[in-house]
């Protein structure tokens, strides 16, 4: 921020006030500032409010006359008028006031009512585009006149402010969503839309907090897109629990598709949208059941066998979403659970150091081992939900392959961090596990990197319902 | 919180030296909440109607606006069924350096200037825009009913 102003400083002759204030209402977009103020100094000034229109009439309404100084001001920029009879500020209507300001504009307001002004703006509003208090006066105020007379508290919070109206504005900065965090994190590659076609950008701060540049929707959801993640979020959210439901609860009309649950009477159903008639349990239709009414004894039939057909087809691709649901549940879950799991390493940690040789730091490759699963989890749950969406391809075979060996490879360090402890396996159980560790470490990494490469070489085919 | 010396100011030359066509009375018990009328200005849909408004000061006032709504029922982009009013200076355009008497002027002058580009009252709003004169018709009706 501070090189972006200096930059504007030096190529204008400008002070850092007015160039802050230039750069502000450019959204810190310096070369789009540096040309319109080539073209026309003045009228950049006017709107970014450093200057007043010229010959723009000041529309004062005082209370009471007149409006002129008593004593002069500390610091003002305007002609300060003559000694006169004596002031009223017009807005607190003291006709006492320690000192009067005024920015260039030359509106008086006593510095009581200034310092309430700036400490509202700032600290109510948030604000850190500030105008004059005057009707009508597009005049901004100055950096140095809050820092003077708003008092320091306000002034810094005023610079936050205007830090984060930085960071806001600036494409490749982001500030880490961690609670209590106030890391920035700077990442030009995915400073454009475009970029997240073809990349996650999932970056860390200097605190360790793991985040995705490019989306909120979660903390690390690599390998997959945001824009896929975000879509996959949706549909659970829409979707999951009514989809069990219906699933297990309700069956499809044979003709009109319409899904009607049950909920009592005899096996003899009419569709209440088409009147079809059929029976509940062989989903055939009614007529053929002739006077056997309230029984179906009869076997597949082949009416019965064509009607369960159609219903089984649109029941497959409720049943393919719920398949990588639950997987992708299932691992959501785990990573859930591994709080419980740190507590539970850490004690076996302890009870290592005691009943063995082991010093501290040898036992540390428990705790590796649980940091190691639970980021594989996360990427594990990610990878299911991009299967969800991937066309069948050989591409998917392969991914499917390296989703396969990454599962397998963590439910197997899962187990040995599962594994009971006895004094004479330990040094077995610590080389099995240190070499787990390592191995999980792999598969993640080339399960990532190889879907990222996948987005590079647009590797990757959709099924329809995620194409642009 | 006691009466700042600007709210005393300001009622004083309220009561003293009134703005035409506008009352502002505050309440006994409260000197902060004023009981306000208006008069419908000449050459518009609202002339020779009375609105009745209040108007509260916050403990923040001047530095925060003063809160207004109509209480007579009204047919107009800009101010809803709850008779809110959509006006900039009421709003962000606020500045500490206006007054309860600038702002009852800018209400005035808005009954005549309605502005369908900024509407509160959507439905109104759409009326004034495809058909000026039908909404205008309905506008002067409701003067007519309820600002009487």
């Amino acid at each position: 921020m501070r090189a972006d102003v200096e930059h504007v400083v030096s190529i204008f002759g400008l002070d850092q006030d007015s160039a802050r204030m230039l750069l502000r209402d450019y959204n810190w977009n310096s070369e789009r500032l540096i040309e319109k103020y080539m073209d026309n100094p003045t009228e950049v000034q006017i709107k970014a409010g450093l200057q007043n229109p010229k010959g723009a009439p000041s529309s004062v309404t005082p209370i009471a006359q007149p409006t002129t100084t008593r004593r002069s001001t500390r610091k003002s920029t305007a002609p300060i008028s003559p000694v006169a009879t004596k002031f009223v500020c017009p807005i607190c209507c003291d006709d006492e006031p320690p000192a009067t300001l005024s920015l260039q504009c030359g509106h008086q307001f006593c510095s009581n009512c200034w310092a309430q002004y700036l400490e509202g703006k700032v600290r109510e509003e948030g604000e850190c585009t500030i105008r004059c208090m005057e009707n009508g006066c597009s005049l901004l105020v100055p950096d140095s006149f809050i820092k003077q007379h708003g008092g320091t508290p306000v002034y810094d919070r005023f610079e936050e402010l205007v830090m984060r109206h930085y960071v806001a504005h600036i494409a490749h900065l982001k500030f880490c969503p961690a609670p209590g965090c106030t890391d920035t994190v700077s990442c030009r590659a995915a400073a454009t839309k475009s970029a997240l076609e073809t990349m996650v950008p999932a970056v860390t701060c200097s605190q360790g907090h793991t985040f995705c540049f490019g989306c909120n929707v979660d903390s690390d959801h690599r390998p997959v897109l945001c824009r896929i993640a975000r879509f996959w979020l949706k549909k659970c959210q829409d979707d999951s629990e009514t989809a069990n439901w219906i699933k297990t609860n309700t069956k499809e009309c044979t003709k009109c598709q319409s899904t009607i649950e049950k909920n009592g009477g005899c096996n003899h159903m009419t569709c209440k949208k088409c009147k079809h008639e059929f029976c509940w349990v062989c989903m055939g239709p009614w007529v053929d059941h002739g006077t056997q009414w309230y029984s179906c004894n009869r076997y597949d039939d082949k009416a019965a066998i064509d009607a369960r057909d159609a219903q089984s087809k649109s029941r497959i691709s409720l049943e393919r979403y719920l398949h990588y649901y639950n997987r992708w549940a299932n691992h959501e879950q785990s990573a859930r659970l591994s709080a419980d799991l740190f507590a539970k390493t850490e004690k076996k940690m302890e009870e290592m150091q005691l009943t063995t040789e082991l010093t501290w730091i040898e036992v540390q490759f428990a705790k590796k081992a649980v940091e190691e699963v639970l980021r594989c989890r996360t990427t594990l749950k990610w990878t299911y939900a991009m299967a969800y969406y991937l066309e069948k391809s050989n591409a998917k075979e392969l991914f499917e392959d390296n989703q396969r060996d990454l599962e397998k490879a963590v439910e197997d360090l899962s187990e040995l961090l599962e594994s009971p402890i006895e004094p004479e396996t330990i040094p077995d159980l610590r080389s099995k596990m240190t070499n787990k560790t390592v191995y999980v470490q792999k598969r993640n990494e080339i399960m990532l990197e190889d879907t990222a490469n996948g987005f590079k070489e647009g590797r990757w085919t959709w099924n329809e319902t995620v194409t642009l | 919180m006691a009466l700042s010396k600007r709210i005393i100011k300001e009622t004083e030359r309220l009561i003293a030296d009134p703005v035409p066509g506008i009352q502002a009375v505050p309440h006994e018990d409260n000197l902060r909440y004023f009981d306000v009328k208006i008069d419908g200005p000449a050459g518009c849909p609202f002339e020779g109607g009375k609105f009745s408004l209040e108007l509260f000061l916050p403990d923040e006032y001047p530095m925060s606006p003063p809160k207004v709504r109509f209480l007579t029922k009204i047919y107009h982009p800009n101010i809803d069924k709850l008779g809110r009013i959509c006006l900039d200076i009421l709003k962000d355009k606020w500045s500490p350096a206006l007054q309860i008497r600038t702002v009852l002027l800018s209400i005035q002058a808005l009954l005549s200037a309605p502005n369908p580009d900024d509407p509160l009252a959507t439905d109104v709003a759409k009326h004034y825009k495809e058909d000026e004169r039908d909404a205008q018709r309905v506008s002067k009706e409701w003067t007519e009913k309820y600002a009487k």
